[in-house]
């Protein structure tokens, strides 16, 4: 054959022997140990119970935008998870075992979550997936981990799509879902701003349109004059808010991400639009607006301060204020100082440390030498509520998870809290009650109790 | 031609005879890689050809890919026709797009059509955030495949979805391969090099166009169906610029107009993300700042090629090897070196002949 | 008809931030004949650079004058380190190095100043200016930006048209044999050219970064749009690069204003089609095609 032709011949393989002779070193390495556990014992050796479990350490995994547009404010929650893990290792651990959290970027791209859950699954054998964050980029993940049957704990969403027990019973929420939310702040705006108009700003997708729905639940149609939606990939606003002033809005209720809540307030600034603003928990971390409003407080000859602009936004909230007097708060704070000193405390920070706290809850009740299903059945016991202002819901029937939240306002950079907690479902007719249970306090030494 | 085509049958066989192999010796999540390499494979080789043989850049082919999963999506969705049925008519579909694409597109050129097509990529996926009831909005469409029984009940699910990719993504290498050698091929190659020469020579440079924007969107369409299979979720956030970017990036690198460069450039993509990743959390690094590695990698890995092989890994490769064995008469590289003009052709702007003699 | 005014303006703004990056992209192609798919990234660089300095030194305009700067050295320093050794080579592969370009600036964006949004300072207020008691929808600030962008690009035409410095780098562009030849240092140009690029490039960071806040993908969309008024206007015309800037800037805030957000992108790719399918070279091209 001609030469250039056996170039190519031998180009190939050349290609080939080396892959195959990558395939054979690697091919060695798919073990997992999984021996059965055959029963707990008493305070008995630890034994290798599960994937991801050895004597010493339990490995969990997660899929989170490190990188990317989604990544500003979400990458501190994977971290700061990690801080409380890490706090929990040097104080005992989980009956002695070390958590290792190792968290993988999706980059918020479903096929990239895809392909890191099944590493994370079948190469790296992680016990269980834990604050997998995101609605689109999760959907990706949650069939292949059900099929699988590996635990896939507290998602980082508030879909209420993570509720199918019969068909994904891995699966479990942990946040309050963006309908309950709405149906909330509904309720608190038809009875505080009853004959007023309303307008809505929210972001297109499911946190937005789910929030709405929620909303929608509660106050009557007729209150409703705008209905304005961003895209996270179009920052001028503008238009939107000068649509929701032409229609007349009084209150403006805000499903947006922090970032957009601040152009909210400040494209209002610039149009001399001043309603009153209600906005999810997701977009009302006052430490993270006032972040975001900064440059605007410190700029030489400033005609806008950063508290200021913040300041009487309307709000709900699951966990606790970020205020000295809470004792999760003076727990968490000593985690953060210890473990993650340069990150701002604020409230993906708290959010991040709460579900790590939760899963620590669950790890103990799950036991000595926990299988994969003891992880799943501890939950749907039932958990304790740890940070959270109200119950979780977890059950046999039921994987959605905190029920609740109080509605809050914002003053000198702080969530004020008014009235009682209130707890609801996702349901379109699903009452909202009022919460008459009280709150946890946090431990002493900071560890859960290894109990029940 | 039929000699040859016998040939490129034999070394399809072959390979898919390795990668058989492979996916029975790997662990489930290398069946997954290589199933992912698969899909990568597909979709760059089409676009190579787009823009290596009939040199029309496209940075739009990730919104072909779109078409293509969302398609299968929906005929799974509401009609449940076998899977391979599914694949062939999510690739018409989308070759049905390429060719309104291609039309449109038929005047453009250079940084045109690099624009045209960048803002296609960028749009047409919120068409699904528009039409959320058809297309389910951010959240997108499910997908469910599975082995079929008779594998049997113990088949990996993984295994499967390598055969299924790697099956179309050799099948798919064939026909290219088939297509370069043909009549088709040189006419593509004639109108990249010389547009006015080409009409000249009686070819219908705006048909090979359109042909080409054809082919390159069916093969994209079946990508993105496999895809829509082997990840299982179709959604618009799984179909940004930040695709067409890679799978163009993918094609240069390995090797523009060259369908040996497209495994390349695939499992560069595939494989040395992760790679790279895993080697930064082991060195303690956090997992955020090594999130971030990959990508200031991936960038020094383009710009580094581009600098030291030109014509990608496989001109690299070619050069390599025939430097081992001796100075070659024919050389191979006429074929692979092409110049897609990103610049106006020379027919177009009178005085604007850009002469770039070295650097001084 | 309040709102109308106040969609127009605010389009215009931002029409003008699209207008910035279209003549960046303008200037390097008509001087070096290549996409700088890189200078959204080199803006959002420079803009990092600004912050650092107006948070040590207290001065908005330290680091406004600075970032301009790093915008000159940034775009001679990408110029010769990174595109010209492409020069000779396949086309594509220039295309290819400004990507890699971007991804790693992205990236080195990502591990030196982390992922967290910052809060990027206006020069001037940002509350809204009234006109007989009614906000028109725009603040001083949004004048400052459509009022410097410009000014940089007056400067730049009449320092192309009827300065010698201006008339070297256009006989650079138009034959550069010829300009060599005629004692013209061709490849100085080149790198002034993408040096003047990488400023305008920093002036439109400076002046969006306030809405879009700064992480390393604050520029991604901006420039994308930026790339299209580009296409739009035609790559070898700056006033095509002003005109399409302002006309999708303006579309597009109507769409979100009477229509919906969500179709922002899809309306741009019609705008753009519709254009080139008129005029396959944009709307002020200078190339005619010539059919044989």
């Amino acid at each position: 054959m001609k030469k250039s032709q056996r170039l190519r011949w031998q180009a190939a393989a050349i290609m080939t022997s080396a892959l195959l002779g990558v395939a054979a070193c690697s091919s060695g390495s798919s073990s997992s140990s999984s021996s059965a556990s055959g029963g707990s014992s008493s305070s008995a050796a630890l034994t290798a119970s599960a994937p991801g479990v050895t004597t010493t350490t339990i490995t969990i995994g997660s899929h989170q935008p490190l990188t990317g547009p989604a990544a500003p404010g979400y990458s501190e929650i994977a971290p700061a998870a990690n801080a409380y893990f890490q706090y929990v290792n040097a104080n005992g651990g989980v009956y002695g075992r070390k958590i290792v959290y190792k968290y993988l970027d999706d980059g918020y791209d479903p096929t990239k979550t895809a392909s890191i859950v099944r590493q994370l699954v079948l190469q790296d054998n992680v016990y269980a997936i834990f604050n997998g964050l995101g609605t689109p980029t999760h959907l990706a993940a949650v069939s292949f981990l059900n099929s699988e049957k590996v635990p896939d704990v507290f998602v980082a969403s508030g879909c209420d799509c993570w509720n199918a027990p019969s068909t994904y019973p891995e699966t479990f929420g942990w946040q309050l879902d963006y309908i309950s939310e709405g149906k909330i702040l509904g309720q608190y705006i038809k009875q505080k701003f009853a004959g007023k108009k309303i307008g809505f700003f929210y972001q297109n997708d499911e946190f937005g349109q789910d929030g709405v729905k929620g909303l929608l639940d509660e106050l009557p149609a007729s209150m409703v004059v705008a209905k304005q939606s961003y895209v996270p990939t179009n920052v001028n606003v503008g238009p939107a808010v000068a649509a929701l002033r032409a229609a007349g809005a009084q209150v403006v209720v805000s499903f947006s991400i922090p970032a957009f809540t601040a152009l909210l307030k400040l494209t209002s600034l610039k149009l001399g639009f001043s309603p009153t603003l209600v906005v999810s928990n997701v977009g009302s971390d006052p430490i993270t607006l006032s972040g975001l409003l900064e440059a605007f407080a410190k700029q030489g000859g400033a005609t806008v301060n950063g508290n200021q602009l913040t300041t009487g936004i309307i709000t709900d909230a699951y966990l606790p204020a970020l205020s000295a007097s809470d004792s999760w708060y003076v727990l968490f704070k000593k985690v953060h100082d210890q473990y993650e000193p340069k990150a701002p405390l604020d409230g993906n920070f708290f959010y991040g440390m709460s579900v790590a706290y939760s899963f620590v809850q669950a790890m103990f009740k799950a036991g000595r030498n926990p299988t994969r299903a003891d992880l799943v059945n501890a939950i749907q016991g039932g958990l304790p509520q740890g940070p959270m202002v109200a119950p979780f819901a977890f059950s046999s029937s039921n994987h959605l998870g905190v029920t609740g939240a109080y509605i809050g306002i914002i003053q000198n950079g702080v969530v004020t809290q008014q009235g009682s907690v209130l707890t609801t479902d996702s349901t379109a007719t699903g009452p909202i009650s009022t919460y008459t249970g009280s709150e946890e306090q946090a431990p002493a030494s900071g560890v859960p109790a290894a109990s029940s | 031609m039929a000699t040859t085509l016998p040939r490129r049958l034999g070394v399809a066989i072959v390979v898919a005879v390795i990668v058989a192999f492979l996916s029975i010796r790997l662990n489930a999540f290398r069946d997954f890689q290589i199933a992912e390499i698969a899909v990568e494979v597909t979709a760059v080789a089409g676009l190579t050809v787009l823009t290596g043989l009939s040199g029309q850049i496209s940075l739009g082919n990730g919104a072909f890919m779109a078409i293509g999963a969302y398609a299968t999506a929906l005929l799974l969705l509401h009609l449940n026709w076998p899977f391979y049925v599914v694949l062939v008519i999510a690739a018409a579909i989308t070759a049905a797009a390429g060719a309104i694409v291609g039309i449109a597109a038929a005047r453009l050129h250079g940084p045109y059509l690099a624009g045209a097509t960048l803002l296609l990529g960028v749009a047409l996926p919120s068409l699904a955030l528009a039409y959320p009831g058809i297309f389910g909005s951010d959240q997108g469409l499910n997908v469910v495949f599975s082995a079929p029984s008779f594998l049997g009940v113990n088949f990996p699910l993984t295994r499967w979805q390598a055969w299924v990719s790697s099956a179309a993504a050799l099948i798919v290498l064939v026909l290219l391969a088939n297509l370069d050698r043909s009549r088709i091929g040189r006419n593509w190659r004639a109108v990249r090099d010389n547009e006015v020469a080409a009409a000249l020579d009686g070819i219908n440079v705006a048909a090979a166009r359109v042909r080409a924007f054809v082919v390159s969107a069916a093969c994209a369409g079946l990508a993105g169906a496999l895809l829509a299979l082997v990840t299982g979720l179709v959604a618009p956030g799984g179909f940004t610029l930040t695709l067409s970017i890679a799978l163009l990036t993918a094609a240069v690198i390995g090797g523009l107009g060259s369908l040996p460069g497209a495994l390349w450039g695939s499992l560069v993509i595939v494989l040395v993300p992760t790679y790279v990743t895993d080697v930064a959390t082991s060195h303690g690094l956090s997992s955020t700042v090594a999130a971030n590695i990959p990508i200031a990698a991936y960038g020094v890995v383009l710009i580094l090629v581009m600098l030291l092989f030109p014509n990608g890994i496989q001109g690299g490769l070619l050069r390599l090897i025939s430097a081992f064995l001796g100075p070659d008469q024919k050389s191979r590289n006429r074929r692979n070196a092409p110049t897609p003009h990103v610049t106006p052709s020379a027919d177009q702007a009178p005085a604007s002949q850009h002469e770039k003699e070295g650097t001084s | 008809m309040v709102e109308f005014l106040q969609f127009t303006l605010s389009g215009i703004v931002f029409g003008m931030i699209y207008a910035a990056i279209a003549l960046s992209l303008v200037l390097i192609w008509r001087g070096t004949r290549l996409l700088n798919f890189a200078q959204g990234g080199m803006a959002m660089l420079t803009t990092y650079v600004a912050i650092e300095v107006i948070y040590k030194t207290n001065s908005y305009w330290a680091g406004f004058l600075i970032a301009l700067a790093a915008g000159l050295v940034l775009g001679a320093v990408s110029e010769v380190a990174v595109v010209r050794p492409t020069v000779g080579k396949p086309e594509l592969n220039s295309v290819i190095v400004t990507i890699g370009l971007l991804i790693l600036i992205e990236g080195l964006a990502g591990i030196f100043f982390g992922g967290q949004y910052r809060s990027f300072p206006a020069g001037f207020s940002i509350k809204g200016i009234r006109v007989s008691g009614t906000p028109i929808g725009v603040s001083r600030f949004d004048v400052f930006t459509a009022l410097a962008v410009l000014a940089v690009t007056l400067i730049l035409a009449v320092t192309f048209r009827y300065t010698s410095a201006g008339l070297r780098m256009r006989a650079a562009a138009f034959n550069a044999t010829v300009a060599r030849l005629s004692g013209i240092r061709v490849a100085r140009v080149l790198t002034v050219g993408w040096a003047l690029a990488g400023l305008l490039g920093a002036l439109a960071g400076v002046l969006v970064s306030p809405s879009t806040f700064l992480y390393p993908n604050s520029m991604d969309a901006i420039f994308v749009l930026g790339f299209t008024a580009a296409v739009i206007g035609g790559l070898d015309s700056p006033v095509g690069a002003v005109v399409g800037g302002l006309l999708l800037g303006v579309a597009l805030s109507y769409v979100g204003g009477y229509l919906n957000s969500d179709l922002t992108s899809l309306v741009a790719l019609g705008i753009l089609v519709a254009v080139l399918m008129i005029r396959p070279n944009g709307l002020f091209a200078t190339a005619r095609m010539r059919r044989v």
